[in-house]
């Protein structure tokens, strides 16, 4: 109860970063966190105790393995973060070879 | 379960430091830190597909990160309605993070997973597929409708990523070539 | 940071005797995907990873000799169409992504269907995304150095 309660306040720090910075990159930094926090949930929700790693041997059997299910799910997660925060970071050098700043409040104007 | 909370407050203390520091060099390092902790969590939950898949894709994003940190990073915003706007974002991370607590009072507990459906591909891998990698098989072999969505996704970022780099024209090339030399 | 001359002599030194044994690893990864940990998305990128440690220390240039631009959009489109060709001809096996090669024996290197071929294919895509990425940062911004000469006269 503790551990999911601390990772959803990983994704709150990230979620804080969204919120209130002025800078395109720290706002990037935020979405980031919060992918990391949110792949780790999925982990942390499909663990046994004194489990083991779903992989067969030739000695062993199937009893005791963790839930192989989420850790499926979460690998093409993470996989996709990374295409995101390229693309996020390509446009934010577009914007500021463009208009020569960081700055949210200052890149405001509507036309090309 | 002793070390995994002592990990997440690695990286809780990380991800602070990330976000607060002024430079932006050492915020991407502190992320860099973040990522690196997450692999040994990854790995004391029995996970070793996702921690080298992780640790790669941590090494990528840092490279892609760094070269855009240029300048440091703009002083706390003192204008306008500043002192409102941080008073609201926290009361509202507050609201959020007491109903998130209800919200989690009802899982299963810490390490007893339900397990309905991991059942059938724990004992089908072996009998029908003949992988001993159960994980590679559910993705490429029970669910392979998901990996062919998520090769559609890397397939389109890489064209978004090739049409950014693209310059406006030849003409126009020509011009800010000789403008920027 | 012009990235068009490299780095020092040590790092060229130690990137001429490592780049090698990256890319090895990374093909055992791929190829193993369906025995042990890893598969086609962490092998395809540790792929990426050895190139782009030789562009990161020997510039730009080297690397576009011997892989150039248009063979990484070509590597791309083949390994999309290499996975969708997989998924359509399991059309054999009775159903769309049928697994419809023979399964031989579990823990030797050919076996269980289609799984090996499919790692193949995912690691081509995602080593030209490695690659893209990699170009994008370092094609962008060519003229940010003298942006920060110009502050630090300020």
């Amino acid at each position: 109860m503790l551990t999911y309660f601390l990772c959803l306040v990983l994704f709150c720090v990230g979620f804080y970063a969204i919120l209130r910075k002025r800078n395109i990159i720290k706002i990037i930094i935020g979405i980031v966190i919060c992918e990391y926090a949110i792949n780790l949930f999925l982990i942390l929700f499909a663990y046994r105790m004194n489990g083991r790693s779903p992989l067969y041997s030739p000695n062993q059997g199937i009893t005791n393995m963790v839930d192989p299910l989420p850790q499926a799910l979460a690998m093409t997660a993470i996989v996709i973060s990374l295409a995101t925060t390229a693309l996020l970071v390509g446009i934010a050098i577009r914007i500021y070879e463009k208009y020569g700043t960081f700055d949210i409040t200052k890149i405001n104007r509507l036309k090309g | 379960m002793i070390e995994i909370n002592l990990l997440l407050i690695f990286i809780i203390i990380a991800a602070i430091v990330a976000v607060e520091v002024k430079d932006l060099l050492s915020s991407v390092v502190a992320v860099g830190v973040a990522g690196f902790g997450l692999v040994i969590s990854f790995l004391t939950l029995k996970a070793p597909d996702l921690a080298i898949t992780q640790l790669v894709v941590e090494i990528l994003c840092l490279i892609i990160l760094i070269r855009a940190t240029i300048k440091v990073d703009l002083p706390f915003s003192t204008s306008g309605r500043w002192l409102i706007n941080t008073l609201v974002s926290i009361a509202f991370i507050a609201v959020f993070l007491s109903y998130g607590y209800k919200a989690l009072l009802s899982l299963p507990v810490f390490g007893s997973p339900l397990m309905k459906t991991s059942d059938f591909y724990l004992s089908e891998t072996l009998k029908s597929v003949h992988a001993t990698n159960i994980v590679s098989a559910i993705n490429l072999n029970f669910r392979a409708y998901d990996t062919l969505g998520e090769a559609t996704v890397l397939f389109a970022a890489a064209i978004g990523v090739m049409s950014i780099m693209r310059r406006k024209g030849r003409l126009t090339n020509k011009n800010k070539d000789n403008e920027s030399e | 940071m012009n990235q068009n001359n490299g780095m020092s002599v040590i790092v060229k030194t130690v990137t001429r005797l490592l780049a090698g044994f990256i890319l090895l690893y990374g093909i055992h990864i791929v190829l193993h995907g369906h025995i042990s940990p890893g598969g086609g998305f962490a092998g395809g990128f540790i792929i990426a990873l050895s190139y782009i440690l030789f562009m990161l220390a020997f510039g730009k240039e080297e690397i576009l000799k011997r892989v150039p631009q248009p063979m990484i959009s070509l590597l791309e489109s083949l390994g999309a169409l290499m996975f969708l060709a997989i998924a359509v001809f399991g059309f054999f096996g009775g159903y769309f992504f049928a697994n419809w090669l023979p399964k031989g024996i579990p823990f030797k290197l050919f076996s269980a269907g289609t799984i090996p071929i499919s790692n193949v294919a995912l690691a081509l895509l995602e080593v030209s995304l490695g690659l893209f990425g990699i170009f994008l940062v370092l094609v962008l911004l060519k003229f940010a150095p003298l942006n920060e000469e110009k502050t630090k006269k300020k």
